[in-house]
Order: C-alpha cells, then structure tokens, then sequence
C-alpha cells in the first residue's frame, strides 16, 4: 500500500545568495507525513562554494580619476500633501449669558444687579479699571488726533490710467465638482442676474447613446462660496442641455432638455419643473439653446434644436409654442431641408433680428418681424467647416459677432455675407465655446477640446492668444463670463466646473479702446468689401471671357485639328521654356568661370608676394 | 467707607470721561469669568461682545506668548470698516471700548 501511495514529493529549498539561485532537493516519504518534526543536530555541512571567477573581472575597468558631485547646499526635498477632503458646513451657535455663579439666577435682575455692585466695591476691581482706564484713554485720545488709515492722494490714484505692465493672468479660484458617482459633461451654465453669487449648470451627456443607465439627470444651482455641495437641485425629466435665469426675475429659471421638451423651474416651489411643454409640440432633438426674449411679460422664451426648428414659447402656456420657425436655406419651409440649429443669439437692443448657428457650419441671420415665413430667413453667413458652438454678437459693436466652431474662432461684420472679417488660426483641437467680455470690445474668451481656455484681446495680438491657460485634462465645453468681466466659469466634459478669476488688465477699459476697435473692425470690414468686389469682378470677367471663347470655338471648323494644334503649341510652349532655361544655366556657369580666373589669377600673384603656399590651397579655392 | 466710595467714585469718573471722548459708542468691563460687570450698551450686544472678545484675546495673548513667552499683551485693536474695538486686558478683568474714529 505503501509502496503504491508512495510518492516523492520534492521540497525545494530557494536560496538567494547574491542573485544566485541555490537549489536543495530533499525528498520525503509521504508516509512520514504530518509527523511531528524530530529536529537532530549535526555539524556543519559545507553544501555550495562558489568561488570567484577571475574572467569576470575582465568586463570591469578601473576608472581613474573618478568625478563625484558633491553639493554643499542644504539638503531640500519637495513634497506635496493632500488632505482628505473634508465637508465643512457654517453653523450658528446662540450665545447665552454664562459665566454667572451656580447659585446665582442669571435672569433674576435684582440678583444680578447686587451682584455687579458687590464687583465694582472691590477694591482689586477699582485699582484694575484705573489702570486699564488710563491706557485706553490715550488710545481713544490717539485716534481722534490722527486718521492713521485716512487715504491720501486718492483724487490722483483716479487720473493716473495705470498703464499696467502686469502680465495678464488668470487664477481658479474654486472647483465644483459633479457630486454624483457617473460624471456627465457640464453643457452650459449661466449667472444669477444678480449680484453672481450663484451659478447654475445643465449637465448632460452629448454623446450619442452613450449615456449609461444610471446616469443622474440632475442639474444643480452652486453657491460659489461652497463648493461642497450644491444650493439647489433641478430634477428634470430628460437631462439638461442648457439653462438659463430669466434676467427679469432672478426665481424663474428655463431649461432645453436632451429629449426636446422645455422646462421652467421657480426656485421658490422647489426642484421639479414648474411647467413642461408637451411631448408632441416639442423639438425632435435636444434642445441646444434656449434664450429669454424681451417682452412686456418678461415671460417669452425662444428655443433651437438640431431638429431645424426654432420656437417661440411663452412660459405660462407649454403647451404649445406660439410660433414656429424652420431652418430652410431654400425658404421653403421644408423639414427634411432644414439645417439644425446649435447656438442661438439675440441682443437685446436689436429685438426683432436674431442670428441662429448651425450643425453645417452657415450662420442663418433672421428677422422676426417679417410678413412671410420666407421672409423670415434674411441671409447666410458661409466660412466654418463645422457646427457652430458659439454665436455671439460684440456687446459694444453689434454689427460685428463672433462665432466658435471648429477649430477657429471667427469675428464677422454684418455686412460681409461671404467670409469673415477677421480670425484666428487652425488650432489643433476644436474650440468648443467662446464669448465676449462684457466689458472690454475687443477681448473675447474659448475654450479648447484639449482642456484650455484662451483669452485673445485683438488689440494685442491677433495671430495668437494673450492669455493660454490649462485648466483641465478633459475638453472643456463651456465657458460663460459674469458681467463684470472678471469673473468666469467654464465647464468640461466630466461635470467639473472651475472658477476662474482674470487679471485686473483683462477686465478694465483701457484708454481708446473702443475707438481703436471701432476702427479695426472697420478697416477689416472694408478689406473684406475689397476683396468681395475684386471676386465678383473677376469671376464676371470669367464668365464673359468663357462665353466669348465659346463663341470662338464655335468658329472653328474641326474640334480635333484645334486640339492637335493646342498639343503642338503646348509642346513648342514647353520646349522653348526648356532651352531658355537651359541658355541661362550656360550663361551663368561661364560668368561664374570667368569670375574665378580672375580669382585665381589674383590669389596666384598675392602668394608669389607673401609666401610660398604649397599649390594646392589654390585648387581648394578653385573648388 | 468714605475712601472706597471715592475710588468708587473715580471708576466712574474714568468712565464717563472715556465716554465723552469724540466718537465712542459704548464701553464694557467684563470680569475674568465672563460676567459683564458694566455696560453702556443693550444687554444682547453686551453679551455678544463679552463672549467673543474674550476668545479673541485668549487667542492673542497666546500668539504673544507663544512668539516670544517673555511677552506679554498689553492691548488689542481690532478696526473694522464701521469702528475699532479696542480691549484692554489685565488679569481680571477687561475692557472693551468701541469708537468710530473718523468723522
């Protein structure tokens, strides 16, 4: 039985000496299994030597002198901590008198006053208060004699324009991060109309069925000052896509869902929807921009969506839009025609025009006054190669507007329907938003795919931005600037919103401003109009120049003599261009011998005259 | 009897002279434990000031002490954009004068 059962089993013994791997076999009765170990003693058993091995020494060289660096510095070493982020919350506490004896009543009046009495006859108390009395005495003394905090020169701080030579800057000043565990891509955001406290951001996920399951559909309203957690949640029924304060009435808030339908949201009633519009006459496709228009009720909204269809809502009454608008460049009111809309604009001061940016790149400027829905569609703007982010007009020059997409940014004029007037180059990675600085005409703010944010101040520098910042590792999608210029929020593509503070340089008007903008524009505008007319020129002198060639052509007598004719004169044509060049090659070659027999000629007799230079120093010349 | 009220007395006068200064708003003596022993101010406002500035001078002198423990605190400013409060402590007790020194 035994003798069947019995295995070897090999225990290998590892060890490591000097990287050299020592194998020792024993073998063991597996019978003698699970006995208890009978440890014997015995003496020293030499199992390996290894001895050294003189060839290896040959890969080694002796180096000699040896170079050591050696610092005599402090030693220093960075490093970094990150604290585990912990929530902190602002509490009140209600203070209460304390502090009185235990048998003492502290709202019994009469006790507490005899108590103060028995205080102020102690004699340690008065000696005390004469003491502390006196020094404060003199304080109070001191500041009335002297304002030590008074400004002086504060009428000359006004004149003197700082010509700051700060370098222009920007810092984050705070990080909201999506609180929940799935991220989705903060799509736009938009101030509190007053006073910017809060911000309040759609998230989404733009992606095309991307969005996983569990995906929260949630936007929230933040607090700047607390980045921990959210003011207030907004539970839409689809996920918001953009959202905006009615600038009216800073309660009222309406947001364009992913799947088309509109909601507004009173802060006030809590985180559902108000009011929805209803499922059939909502857009087809997610609603990319909504705007506040100004009415006399405050309460009117217009919506775009890439499904080519802008409308016309009043909030009171969802459930059907009161006007309708399709995005057909042929005017026909055809759907299947209609472009789709990304970016909206409307500016107050112009109520009746407004421009819309499309999925295919053309700007569609529009009129809402018109009589007729063709008439609706006023013109198109060409030049992008793809969607358009941004639509935004100059708050300080609405005639000219600036529009973000693909990888440029582009300012345009009103008037030049057939390209732009200015832009920047092809950066390497889309530009996903940009908009105007409220308070400066010509600085203008875009944000990257590859997670940077540029600020350009066209008179500056035109060909790059001013300002490049990196703000994070994602693509950030939006961006949007408090009016007052200084601050900014932009969003990227995990929920992750950052507040960012520019320099004092960025935000404030500097001398001429307007006017040197004024002008560039202007000049821009009129070389584009040159340019325009010297297009239209000579394509109209193609056209006559094709017309009468066919008139010529229709002259001749046999199509295939001419074009055996033109084969002849090409080939003479080719010919003749080849000896010209050839002919001057030749001259060339022999003005440049010439040339160098004179050299030659020169150097020979100099070395007669100095010294004897070997001949060769000659030819080197001469090659 | 006659000598305590005098001193009596003078702590008064003292008092209403620091009053009179241009400017002060209201004066607090505050005992070691916390107890506002006099104050010219509403009781509330005297209790909110009695309790924080006492914290805040904790904090200061141990600031003092802690930079140099041969240091000590002999007075507190505190300007604000409205007013300054000053404190004088001692060991005992403190006082606390709020004066808007402009103007």
């Amino acid at each position: 039985m035994t003798s069947l059962i019995e295995g070897i089993w090999h225990i290998l013994f590892y060890v490591c000496m000097s990287k050299m791997e020592i194998v020792y076999v024993y073998t063991k009765k597996r019978s003698e299994f699970g006995r208890q170990c009978n440890f014997s003693d015995r003496p020293a058993e030499l199992h390996v030597d290894i001895l050294p091995d003189i060839s290896l020494a040959a890969n080694f060289t002796v180096r000699d002198p040896c170079n050591v660096t050696v610092q005599c510095a402090e030693e220093m070493s960075e490093h970094e901590v990150n604290t585990e982020r912990f929530e902190s919350e602002s509490r009140g506490i209600n203070h209460v008198e304390g502090g009185w004896p235990k048998d003492l009543n502290p709202e019994d009046m009469e006790v507490t006053i005899r108590y103060r009495k028995k205080v102020e006859k102690d004699e340690h108390y008065q000696n005390t208060i004469m003491q502390i009395a006196g020094l404060m005495e003199h304080c109070c003394k001191q500041n009335n004699a002297t304002d030590i905090y008074q400004e002086f020169f504060e009428e000359e701080d006004d004149e003197v324009v700082e010509e700051s030579e700060e370098q222009p800057s920007a810092k984050t000043i705070n990080v909201f991060r999506d609180p929940n565990e799935v991220k989705r891509t903060a799509t736009s955001l938009c101030w509190h109309p007053d006073g910017n406290h809060k911000l309040a951001v759609a998230y989404s996920s733009l992606e095309f069925q991307r969005a996983p399951n569990d995906m929260s559909f949630d936007s929230y309203i933040w607090d700047i000052e607390n980045p921990n957690k959210p003011e207030m949640t907004l539970k839409p029924v689809s996920p918001l896509v953009c959202l905006e304060y009615n600038p009216k009435d800073s309660h009222i808030l309406v947001g364009g869902s992913y799947n088309g339908q509109i909601a507004y949201w009173d802060t006030r009633k809590g985180s559902q929807p108000a009011e929805m519009s209803t499922i059939e006459h909502s857009h087809r496709d997610p609603v990319y921009k909504v705007i506040w228009l100004q009415s006399k009720t405050g309460t009117d909204i217009f919506s775009a969506s890439t499904d080519g269809q802008v409308l016309w809502w009043d909030i009171r009454k969802m459930s059907e839009p009161f006007e309708r608008l399709v995005l057909d460049p042929s005017k026909k009111g055809n759907l299947d025609n209609a472009l789709g809309a990304v970016s909206l604009e409307f500016e107050t001061t112009m109520p009746t025009k407004f421009m819309v940016g499309t999925e295919q790149g053309l700007v569609v400027s529009c009129n809402r006054k018109a009589k007729t829905p063709a008439e609706k569609i006023v013109c198109t703007y060409s030049g992008h190669h793809g969607p358009i982010y941004a639509l935004q007009r100059n708050p300080f020059f609405p005639k000219n507007f600036l529009t973000v997409a693909d990888w440029t940014a582009r300012i345009w004029s009103e008037d030049i329907k057939e390209s732009s007037i200015m832009w920047t180059k092809y950066h390497m990675a889309h530009l996903l938003d940009g908009c105007w600085s409220p308070v400066r005409p010509s600085v203008f703010f875009t944000v990257k795919m590859d997670g940077t944010l540029d600020v350009w101040d066209i008179l500056f520098k035109q060909n790059d931005p001013t300002l490049s910042l990196k703000v994070c590792d994602e693509a950030l999608c939006s961006i949007r600037v408090q009016d007052n210029g200084r601050f900014l929020g932009c969003g990227s593509q995990l929920g992750t919103t950052t507040l960012l503070e520019v320099s004092a340089g960025l935000c404030t008007l500097q001398k001429n401003e307007k006017a040197m903008v004024s002008e560039m524009f202007e000049r821009e505008t009129k070389r584009e109009k040159i340019l325009e007319a010297r297009h239209r020129e000579m394509r109209l002198k193609e056209r006559s120049r094709s017309e009468q060639s066919r008139e010529d052509e229709g002259k001749e007598a046999d199509g295939e003599e001419s074009t055996e004719e033109l084969v002849a004169r090409a080939e003479r044509e080719f010919f003749d261009i080849m000896e010209a060049e050839k002919k001057k090659e030749w001259n060339e070659e022999r003005q440049r011998e010439k040339e160098k027999g004179v050299c030659e000629e020169k150097d020979f007799q100099e070395e007669h005259e100095t010294n004897g230079v070997s001949s060769f120093t000659r030819r080197e010349i001469s090659l | 009897m006659l000598d305590i009220e005098c001193a009596g007395a003078e702590v008064e006068e003292t008092i209403k002279r620091i009053q009179s200064q241009k400017g002060v708003q209201g004066i607090i003596i505050v005992n070691a434990e916390g107890i506002p022993i006099k104050s010219t101010l509403d009781n509330s406002s005297t209790v909110q000031y009695a309790g924080n500035v006492h914290q805040l001078l904790m904090k200061a002198r141990g600031m003092v002490r802690d930079i140099d423990p041969q240091n000590d605190l002999t007075f507190l400013r505190v300007r604000s954009k409205k007013n300054e409060i000053m404190i004088a402590p001692d060991k005992d007790y403190f006082l606390i004068v709020i004066q808007n020194p402009t103007e």
